[in-house]
């Protein structure tokens, strides 16, 4: 089993200063997941979750304990270190998709490849490949302000995706989606952990985390539950 | 590694063409930020080649005129307050000394029929003046040293004096008056060529006439203004020098009696002023330039702010802090090289223009262009810096959250 973990947290402590008063954002966190897991984070907001996932997305490291992603200690790494192990192992989709309007699709996409110094006719042909994968062929130079909430969701995702990271970490990805789009967006996140990459997806909402295989509960920044969703 | 060091410049690529596209998303603020540098540019180039061709050309004007000459200027002691004729024959006897030529002024009212001009200058000059300057009179004779020994009422006029009072009549044997004593035109003689800011310190006069006559109506015996002409390849110092000793023993010693000025340090003094001057105008264009940088610097701050979350996002796919740091200081630099080159361009079509109307040479002064061009490179990293480096360091957590 040590052979496939993906990434192990163990004593995860983190305090920061908000408004001059201390937060324990996150109190004694340990997690272990394997490789190719579909993993949901539950909790209310407040609940220490986006913290948690800052902290499993590299973008911020922990106050005490540690943190080992792929064998490496991430506690340890600087800020050049941690935005290269964001590029490779990483692909963040965030509740907004949060794509650069100026750009189209096609542009946005190639984004993630530009900083990981990958030549110009590859970045194109990779980008063009993964657009298609999340059906967007025929979409590829429009602007975002062409595309609906749920084709800039998938721009979102084929950009994520584009870097081939090991884990897909999803900050409520269907949150700014009605119920039909966001559907269509949960099958996708199934087709991806059918090819056997590690989904992470953070939400607030029990239906959205159903359709992930393991579910985690965290309020007041500690795990309250960490079986699967059978059993809760 | 190759492939690696490929990807960087790729990445760098990538940088300038979004940098492009950011400074053309936002033509007006772009331009009226580049417009502090431009204006500092065209500053330093105009000044830069207008002084340079200022001075050169006084330069040239100087030596010309100036060059194996000495003006001595007399005010003399209470108990002798000039130079007499034999004073004169003195310091001519010295071995530098090749002649002398004396000035002699008289203001005066000048009337022909019923023309009449006043302030004219008029001046007393010898018969050595017209010899050592051949290409002086156009038309008819000069003045000779009958005239000076004799003190006759001959001159010579300036061709702008014809054009004042013989429009259209042959000047030569008219009588004019000056200051009421009738004399008879002998000749007709050039103006200063060149002309130009060279001919603000030449001061020739408007008529000549024979010094001895000059001295009879001004009712003296001395002459306190004159020019010694040197010997070919006499040191100017050496002879100055040697006119102050004898001069010195003519007025007894006394202190501050009389001025000796080789024209070479007239030259090196407008030299030594020229450079002053450019370097206080310099001075003064590049706090012009330091304006401009402040205003690139407001400018990349607030794109910094702007374009928090871009950072933020960018951050989080994987963008390495110098790789964000450089596309903040590459869209600084170009703002500021564009000023630059804009100011380049604009100062020097200035230049040309100012060299114009003063009547000087223009030169491509290639050194002020490299100036303009480093300097506007330099500011834009320089101001371009702590944005940039501002935005390299955001907490992309933070960053993403500024939605």
């Amino acid at each position: 089993m040590a052979e496939n973990v993906f990434f192990e947290m163990r004593g995860i402590d983190k305090d920061y200063i908000m408004g001059g008063e201390p937060v324990h954002a996150l109190k004694n966190i340990n997690l272990s997941i394997e490789e190719g897991e579909y993993l949901s984070v539950l909790g209310p907001s407040g609940s220490g979750k986006s913290t948690l996932m800052n902290i499993i997305g590299c973008l911020d490291t922990p106050t005490a304990g540690q943190y080992t992603l792929r064998g490496r200690e991430v506690e340890e790494l600087d800020e050049t270190e941690l935005a290269q192990l964001r590029s490779r192992e990483i692909g963040f989709i965030f509740q907004n998709s949060q794509l650069l309007n100026r750009l189209t699709a096609l542009k946005n996409v190639e984004l993630p490849l530009i900083y990981a110094g990958v030549l110009p006719k590859e970045r194109r042909r990779r980008a063009e490949a993964m657009l298609e994968r999340v059906g967007l062929a025929d979409r590829m130079d429009h602007l975002p302000t062409q595309l609906s909430g749920g084709q800039q969701q998938r721009v979102a995702i084929a950009r994520a995706l584009v870097g081939n990271p090991s884990l897909l970490l999803a900050d409520e990805p269907t949150g700014a989606l009605d119920q039909k789009t966001g559907a269509q967006i949960m099958e996708l996140f199934s087709e991806l952990n059918a090819e056997h990459r590690t989904v992470i997806m953070i939400t607030h909402d029990m239906n959205i985390a159903a359709h992930a295989r393991r579910i985690i509960r965290i309020i007041d920044g500690e795990i309250t539950e960490g079986g699967s969703v059978k059993d809760a | 590694m190759l492939k690696k060091v490929r990807g960087t410049f790729v990445m760098l690529g990538e940088c300038i063409r979004m940098s492009m596209d950011n400074i053309r998303g936002n033509k007006v603020r772009s331009f009226l930020t580049l417009l502090g540098i431009m204006i500092g540019v065209t500053a330093v180039i105009a000044l830069i080649s207008t002084v340079s061709g200022v001075s050169g050309s006084l330069a040239s004007s100087f030596s010309s005129m100036g060059a194996g000459r000495l003006s001595v200027g007399v005010t003399g002691s209470d108990l002798k307050t000039g130079m007499t004729p034999e004073n004169l024959a003195q310091i001519a006897a010295l071995d530098s000394v090749e002649g002398i030529v004396p000035s002699v002024s008289l203001n005066g009212r000048v009337s022909y029929n019923n023309t009449v001009e006043t302030n004219v200058s008029v001046s007393g000059r010898n018969a050595y003046y017209f010899l050592s300057n051949p290409d002086l009179i156009l038309q008819g004779r000069a003045l000779n040293f009958i005239d000076d020994d004799n003190a006759t009422y001959a001159c010579v006029i300036s061709k702008n004096m014809v054009e004042t009072f013989f429009f259209g009549v042959n000047p030569l044997g008219e009588t004019i008056y000056i200051s009421g004593i009738p004399f008879t035109v002998a000749g007709r003689y050039e103006e200063d060529s060149g002309g130009g800011v060279a001919s603000l310190f030449s001061g020739k006069p408007d008529i000549l006439i024979p010094y001895t006559t000059a001295m009879k109506i001004n009712n003296t015996r001395e002459i306190t203004s004159f020019t010694v002409y040197l010997k070919e390849g006499t040191d100017s110092k050496t002879a100055a020098s040697e006119v102050e000793e004898k001069m010195d023993v003519l007025f007894d010693f006394e202190d501050d009696c009389f001025t000796v000025t080789a024209m070479t340090s007239i030259e090196e003094t407008m030299e030594t002023m020229m450079g002053m001057m450019s370097t206080l105008l310099a001075g003064i264009a590049s706090i012009a330039l330091i304006v401009g940088g402040i205003g690139i610097m407001n400018m990349m701050l607030t794109t910094v702010t702007e374009r928090t979350a871009e950072i933020g996002l960018k951050k989080a796919l994987g963008a390495i802090p110098w790789q964000i740091q450089a596309q903040f200081l590459i869209e600084s630099f170009l703002l500021s090289m564009i000023g630059g080159l804009l100011g380049v361009a604009a100062g020097l079509v200035l230049s040309y223009v100012l060299c114009n109307v003063l009547e000087t040479e223009f030169v491509l002064n290639t050194g002020a262009i490299f100036l303009g061009t480093g300097f506007s490179a330099a500011v834009g990293i320089i101001f371009g810096w702590a944005p940039a480096r501002k935005a390299s360091r955001l907490n992309p957590i933070e960053a993403l959250r500024a939605v």
